[in-house]
């Protein structure tokens, strides 16, 4: 990088061309908050979500490929709404999360909220004890699969694997690296209830097990 | 009294960096860095990186404060949620320095006025509640328009920040608070 040398600040005004906007506005000049009431349509975006499902879906062999790109295409929205939503945190409760427990409470809580208007269902940790870098937040009730009827040779398919790229962004982000995958429960013997019942398993890296013990022991 | 500030991307590769100095006091926001100080402080401020590392798991505020110092470099730090790093390198000027070690020192045998008005300013103790607020507030601004670049959709994580309105923005804070 090269040495900017003190005030050479570069006045706007006086420049032209496509990188300035004529009326002078930038992303610098609009608020980072907005109103409670600010809710955008559902149909506009079950529309281009479908279309967004659709783009991924010419360019891939398998269902594995598709969910893959869907969680590529929600990935960069969570690394940034990590920091856009503790921005919006009142200045008291503005920390960084330092263990699981308080991330995963952040992604249940503040990023469900934002997204869709109400908190994840469920908050679960894996029961067995081989997996203990397991933990699963439930949606019984996907906003992003509302218009998706999923065709039965594609069962495996679950399209909130953009949800779940969100979800592996936020963790990225917060330097806890995991893997994030959505999973269909709906329709056996519990998810009856919920057809449309969806399980996010986050897959947490060994090392940030690792840290997080040792953080428990300072 | 002169500040370096740069912010620091999650792979410890510079995003942006802007030299400034203290505008209270009747300064006019010049840094006074000597010549050979300028590529000092990069290194000065790459090599708090690991204290950053090691402060980060235990606070999680943003805002640490002083993390480090280099005979009379002190580095603040900041660090977004993104694990991006805000860094602010101050350097006391030299007599306001001394001033601030002399009070340091009989701080605790007897609480004598200030000697000199010098010492109560923003910046001329780099640990005083005063001048922490201060880059608080510095580093409050300057977060709120990172977030606004990072919502940029064409920006990607770890990349510069080459905005001059983002510049102008430092800048602004600069003068404001520092």
């Amino acid at each position: 990088m090269s040495h900017l040398g003190p005030g050479k600040a570069v006045s706007s005004k006086e420049q032209t061309g496509l990188r300035y906007p004529s009326n002078g506005k930038t992303i610098y000049h609009r608020p980072l908050n907005r109103t409670k009431t600010a809710e955008l349509s559902q149909s506009s975006f079950a529309y281009l979500f479908s279309e967004m499902v659709t783009y991924a879906q010419r360019r891939v062999t398998g269902i594995q490929e598709l969910e893959k790109r869907l969680n590529l295409q929600g990935h960069p929205i969570g690394l940034k709404l990590l920091d856009l939503l503790l921005t919006r945190e009142p200045p008291r409760s503005q920390t960084r999360p330092l263990t699981i427990i308080a991330l995963l409470h952040f992604i249940k809580i503040n990023l469900w909220t934002h997204l869709f208007g109400r908190q994840a269902d469920r908050l679960e940790k894996s029961s067995n004890p081989d997996t203990p870098d397991e933990y699963m937040i439930i949606d019984n009730e996907p906003l992003v699969n509302a218009y998706i009827s999923v065709p039965r040779e594609m069962s495996q398919l679950n399209c909130a694997a953009f949800v779940a790229g969100m979800i592996e962004g936020v963790c990225d982000g917060a330097m806890f690296p995991a893997r994030v995958t959505a999973h269909s429960v709906g329709g056996k013997e519990e998810g009856e209830m919920w057809p449309g019942k969806t399980v996010f398993l986050v897959k947490f890296q060994p090392e940030v097990l690792e840290r997080e013990a040792l953080i428990g022991k300072g | 009294m002169s500040y370096y500030f740069a912010i620091i991307g999650t792979q410890d590769n510079p995003l942006f960096e802007y030299e400034f100095g203290t505008s209270k006091q009747g300064g006019d926001g010049q840094a006074r860095f000597p010549d050979d100080a300028h590529h000092l402080n990069q290194f000065v401020l790459h090599s708090s990186l690991d204290i950053v590392e090691e402060v980060q798991w235990t606070n999680g505020q943003l805002y640490l404060k002083v993390i480090d110092k280099f005979f009379t470099n002190y580095i603040s730090c900041f660090m977004t949620a993104g694990n991006v790093k805000f860094l602010l390198l101050h350097q006391p000027t030299a007599t306001a320095a001394a001033a601030a070690a002399a009070t340091a020192g009989v701080s605790g045998v007897t609480p004598v006025a200030n000697p000199s008005r010098n010492s109560t300013a923003v910046g001329a103790n780099p640990t005083s509640p005063q001048t922490e607020e201060a880059i608080k507030n510095f580093f409050g601004e300057v977060y709120e328009n990172y977030v606004k670049a990072i919502m940029s959709p064409f920006y990607k994580v770890n990349m510069g920040i080459r905005s001059p309105v983002f510049r102008q923005r430092v800048a602004a804070a600069g003068r404001k608070y520092l």
